[in-house]
């Protein structure tokens, strides 16, 4: 399935002399003697849908509440277009929060639910109205303004949370874990129509998820997290193809993780050569920074960047810069395609997967079949955390 | 296999019985025409008659439900406060203390509570020469017993609810005052009205408290039934209790009616 | 209190008053901060401070006085000007001598404990079948039997303990019915015995036990039963271990919610009880309405305290705070 095709707008964060948008600085909060959120510090920019991505007690779900002011930090500071919210109580930061539970005021219709806000800011009735009916026509349900919410269905009631959080044009959104409570079709249904609205809208979005998919599809931007800090902030593209921890390349699809120790690196074409006992072999892998002999690291190879074969592949053909035999021990079908662990001599399983180009019944290849797979010394990372 | 549980149905019918059976045959006693309760003189409303002309009851009956009245609306507004602020108020500068002072007065007997709140009244008097006793005291001092039934009604309610919805609506501009009357206040109502109803009961059945803090001329409708009852003359009682237990047996089916019905829009 | 000896005398009260400092500091920025909440706090802090703190401040104080008769008020003034004006405090803790040494108080609140443990049995007795059976039932049937069992906790307890008179006096219903039975003459009565009592105080305290167990076995799975049957367990075996023990929880809610408030029962001692089913209770509204010793019900209040109220307390702090280092486990 291909991701919403992101608008070729500029990168902002390529360019050193763009001011971020929202800045955050040194935040740290404790529960007690858990350290929610440990020092940390992001830049965000104009426009951006931005992801905080991460597993339970991340801390990504308090970093979100304390941009909407629900949570004082204990220490550091909060930016938004250049001002000092850090102390400033909710209702009166620019910015609105869509709640993971959607939290719709059960005792009042879908419409006076997104009147509510603008309520506060007693804007006048006609206004309210005009703008009621731009954001239901935004998410598409002019037609339910008189319901109350228990007579929803959970999708419409996200819709309606959406557009109670949009109607006072907040200069910054927060969404947490928004798709949660959907069904798999509708949750990707929406994965769309929200990238749609907000590049139409062009708020700056934050989303808290844990759904590595969903923060892959639609932001600009991820920050995964893992207890309380920030292990990497990227485009989901580096994300995926240029991992800085194991933790972040195991958090983000599948991935092979060969364990092994430095022989010897080559500064001048820029690879290391590492030897992996698991394998029985000696890998090669691109690397820039000279790593000293003997040091242990983790080769990380993506199972996709792995070429399969049933014979030992020739020189020439296909890469061979890195090549280990082993047999075929589980198999799962997924009807686009086949998932492989092969059990090399070593001692090592290796996940492998192969396309259904053609249409034919069965996978490609039975249990003990004996294989051969290789890839390139640039297709694998190395990973010294 | 469903067997017929006999046992369980004897003994929920033993068990129901011992409860009816006292109320029912107070029910019965009240249209008994002979002055003696355990003979039975024939069909008579002559004690229901005799209910409207005994002054000193009807006046008993007026004070108790002013006082219950008063008592009620003051301990909604207060057991509100205090069920608000244990619940939603994270750790405060005195938070243990109000915890403590709302935990205690349920589970003190009543004759010590009354006899505390009495002899603060008395000092009170001796310092500024206010308050008589009489049912300015009696009020106060059910206030502060029931006030904390309504906290613990509250609380739990609150505890029930989604406090996302009262962030939702200060992430949405409405200042704390806003969301309370406006978000938290409707949700919260059904409670608010059953923590009337517990410290209306409360206040309108208590005998021993009243009895510490009330001044001449002040007796409440138990204290009346309470010295009638000693003295061993009880006619009318009877069909004074007829009367309660048919007001509470109407309050009480009207209730489960209305949650019954909601249960099933809900 | 030994550390006062390891720091030294002078840093203990030194902390102390450095404590309170930091109290008052926190609440002067409560209250500069958060206006709001520090009004919706302080009502109720104040109104419980007044109407429920400083009474007990005041008997602790009038405990300590001597009784006066005629007088109002009837007893000793805590600090007394002498003629020549110097002011002297005067403690009596003669009360307190007297509920030590006169074996009445003692066995006062030892017949309160009995009345309260064994009216609580009875109470399971009773009210468990009832309990299981509106656990059972359909939404329906168990509306209905809840109706039943909340009925009488709104009619007036009063009200229904004189209802046991009209049964249990000479010539009442019960004796009516025995005596048509043949099992007693119609002068039978249990009424002033102590049975009235355990009888009065099951009766007003029933719905207390059966509230609460109710919640409990609603919450139960029953699908746990059938397995222990489908084990071969039989329908008795199966109660006794497995119903049982998981409605424990809702068990001792009931029995708290019944005997706490069973010790200090005055109103129903009284009423059915004879002259000597004297609970504490009852002293002490003897010997402030009877007696018209203030100061000695004073004292019986603070014995109350000390004996039934603190350890209320303390067993429900530590109750919370287990249920919280649970919960967080």
């Amino acid at each position: 399935m291909a991701a919403p095709v992101r608008s070729a707008a500029a990168e902002p964060w390529r360019d050193p002399s763009a001011q971020p948008f929202v800045r955050i600085e040194g935040v740290t909060k404790t529960f007690g003697k858990v350290y929610a959120c440990d020092d940390i510090s992001l830049d965000i920019y104009r426009g951006e849908f931005f992801a905080l991505l991460g597993g339970s007690g991340s801390g990504k779900s308090t970093l979100l509440r304390i941009l909407a002011g629900l949570e004082a930090p204990d220490q550091g500071r909060i930016l938004i277009d250049g001002l000092d919210v850090t102390h400033l109580p909710p209702y009166q930061r620019p910015v609105n929060m869509m709640f993971q539970s959607y939290a719709l005021f059960p005792h009042m219709t879908v419409e006076q639910n997104i009147a509510f806000g603008l309520r506060q800011d007693r804007l006048p009735a006609a206004e309210i109205r005009d703008r009621v009916r731009q954001m239901l026509e935004l998410v598409r349900m002019p037609q339910l303004a008189g319901r109350k919410p228990h007579q929803l269905s959970g999708g419409q009631r996200q819709r309606v949370a959406l557009a109670r959080a949009l109607a006072k044009q907040p200069k910054l959104l927060l969404l947490d874990e928004p798709l949660g409570a959907l069904d798999k079709r509708l949750r990707e249904h929406t994965q769309f129509e929200l990238v749609n609205i907000q590049e139409r809208v062009g708020t700056t979005f934050i989303m808290v998820t844990h759904d590595q998919e969903e923060a892959m599809t639609m932001s600009s931007r991820i920050a995964v997290m893992d207890t309380g800090r920030i292990v990497q902030v990227s485009t989901p593209a580096v994300l995926y193809e240029y991992p800085a921890t194991r933790f972040v390349a195991e958090f983000i699809g599948g991935i092979n993780i060969f364990e092994g120790r430095v022989v010897g690196s080559d500064e001048a074409s820029g690879h290391v050569r590492i030897q992996c006992d698991a394998l029985d072999a000696e890998l090669l892998a691109r690397h820039t920074d000279p790593l000293p002999e003997g040091t242990s690291v983790s080769v990380a190879v993506r199972p996709e960047k792995i070429d399969v074969h049933e014979a030992p592949p020739e020189r020439g053909t296909v890469a061979t810069e890195n090549v280990v035999v082993g047999k075929v021990r589980d198999i799962a079908y997924l009807g686009d395609v086949s998932i492989y662990q092969v059990a090399t001599e070593g001692g090592a399983i290796v996940r492998v997967q192969e396309t259904h180009v053609a249409r034919s019944s069965e996978p490609h290849y039975d249990w003990d079949d004996t294989l051969w797979l290789s890839w390139e010394a640039a297709s694998a990372v190395v990973l010294t955390a | 296999m469903k067997r017929r549980p006999h046992l369980l149905y004897t003994a929920m019918v033993l068990g129901y019985a011992f409860l009816y059976i006292p109320i029912l045959s107070v029910i019965v006693y009240s249209f008994n025409a002979s002055r003696v309760a355990t003979v039975w003189g024939g069909f008579s409303t002559r004690w229901y008659a005799a209910l409207l002309d005994n002054q000193q009851l009807l006046d008993a009956v007026q004070r108790s439900f002013v006082i219950a009245a008063i008592t009620a609306t003051a301990a909604v507004m207060l057991g509100t406060a205090c069920g608000l602020a244990l619940s939603r108020f994270g750790k405060f500068p005195g938070r243990g203390l109000l915890s403590l002072m709302n935990s205690a007065p349920m589970v003190m007997p009543d004759v010590m509570m009354g006899l505390s709140s009495l002899l603060l009244f008395v000092t009170l008097q001796q310092a500024f020469g206010w308050p008589d006793r009489g049912m300015v005291t009696i009020t106060l001092a059910h206030i502060t017993l029931t006030a904390c039934y309504v906290t613990v009604v509250v609380r739990s309610r609150m505890a029930g609810m989604d406090d996302s919805l009262e962030e939702a609506a200060m992430d949405l501009g409405a200042k704390p005052w806003r969301v309370f009357f406006v978000i938290t206040l409707p949700l919260i109502a059904p409670a608010l009205l059953a923590g009337w109803l517990l410290a209306f009961t409360l206040s309108l059945d208590d005998l021993v408290i009243a009895s510490f803090t009330s001044g001449p001329g002040s007796s409440t409708l138990p204290m009346v039934v309470y010295s009638k009852v000693k003295m061993g003359v009880t006619p009318e009682i009877n069909a004074l209790a007829t009367i309660i237990v048919v007001l509470v047996a109407v309050g009480v089916s009207i209730a489960g009616v209305l949650m019954h019905r909601r249960k099933d829009a809900g | 209190m030994s550390r006062a000896h390891d720091q030294g005398l002078w840093d203990f009260w030194f902390d102390v008053v450095r404590n309170l400092f930091g109290w008052f500091r926190a609440v002067g920025h409560e209250f500069r901060t958060r206006r709001g909440r520090f009004l919706v706090t302080a009502l109720p802090m104040l109104w419980l401070g007044l109407f429920f703190l400083v009474p007990f401040l005041i008997v602790l104080k009038i405990s300590l006085a001597q009784a006066v008769f005629g007088q109002a008020p009837p007893y000793t003034p805590l600090i007394e000007t002498a003629a020549d004006g110097a002011a002297s405090l005067r403690l009596h803790v003669s009360n307190y001598a007297m509920l030590l040494s006169d074996p009445l108080y003692v066995s006062a609140y030892l017949k309160s404990l009995l009345f309260a443990s064994v009216s609580t049995v009875f109470c399971l007795l009773l009210g468990y079948p009832i309990a299981y059976g509106i656990a059972r039932s359909g939404p329906v049937a168990r509306l209905l039997l809840l109706v039943l069992v909340i009925l009488p906790f709104w009619t007036s307890s009063l009200l229904r303990t004189y209802a046991l008179i009209g049964i249990l006096k000479a010539n009442g219903l019960l004796a009516q019915a025995l005596s048509a039975v043949g099992l007693a003459g119609p002068d039978f009565a249990l009424l002033h015995t102590d049975i009235a009592v355990y009888i009065g105080i099951v009766y007003n305290y029933l719905p207390f036990m059966i509230l609460p167990l109710t919640a409990t076995l609603m919450r139960l799975d029953f699908t746990l039963l059938e397995a222990a049957e489908d084990l071969g367990a039989k329908p008795w075996h199966a109660f006794l271990r497995v119903t049982l023990p998981l409605s424990m929880p809702g068990i001792i809610a009931g029995a708290l919610l019944v005997f706490i408030p069973a010790v200090g029962e005055f109103v129903i001692p009284d009423i059915l009880g004879g002259p000597d089913a004297l609970t504490i209770g009852r002293v002490l509204w003897i010997e402030f309405f009877t007696n018209r010793d203030w100061p000695l019900a004073a004292a019986v209040t603070i014995a109350m305290l000390l004996l039934i109220v603190l350890p209320t307390l303390l067993f429900e702090y530590y109750e919370n705070r287990r249920n919280q280092q649970e919960a967080e486990a």
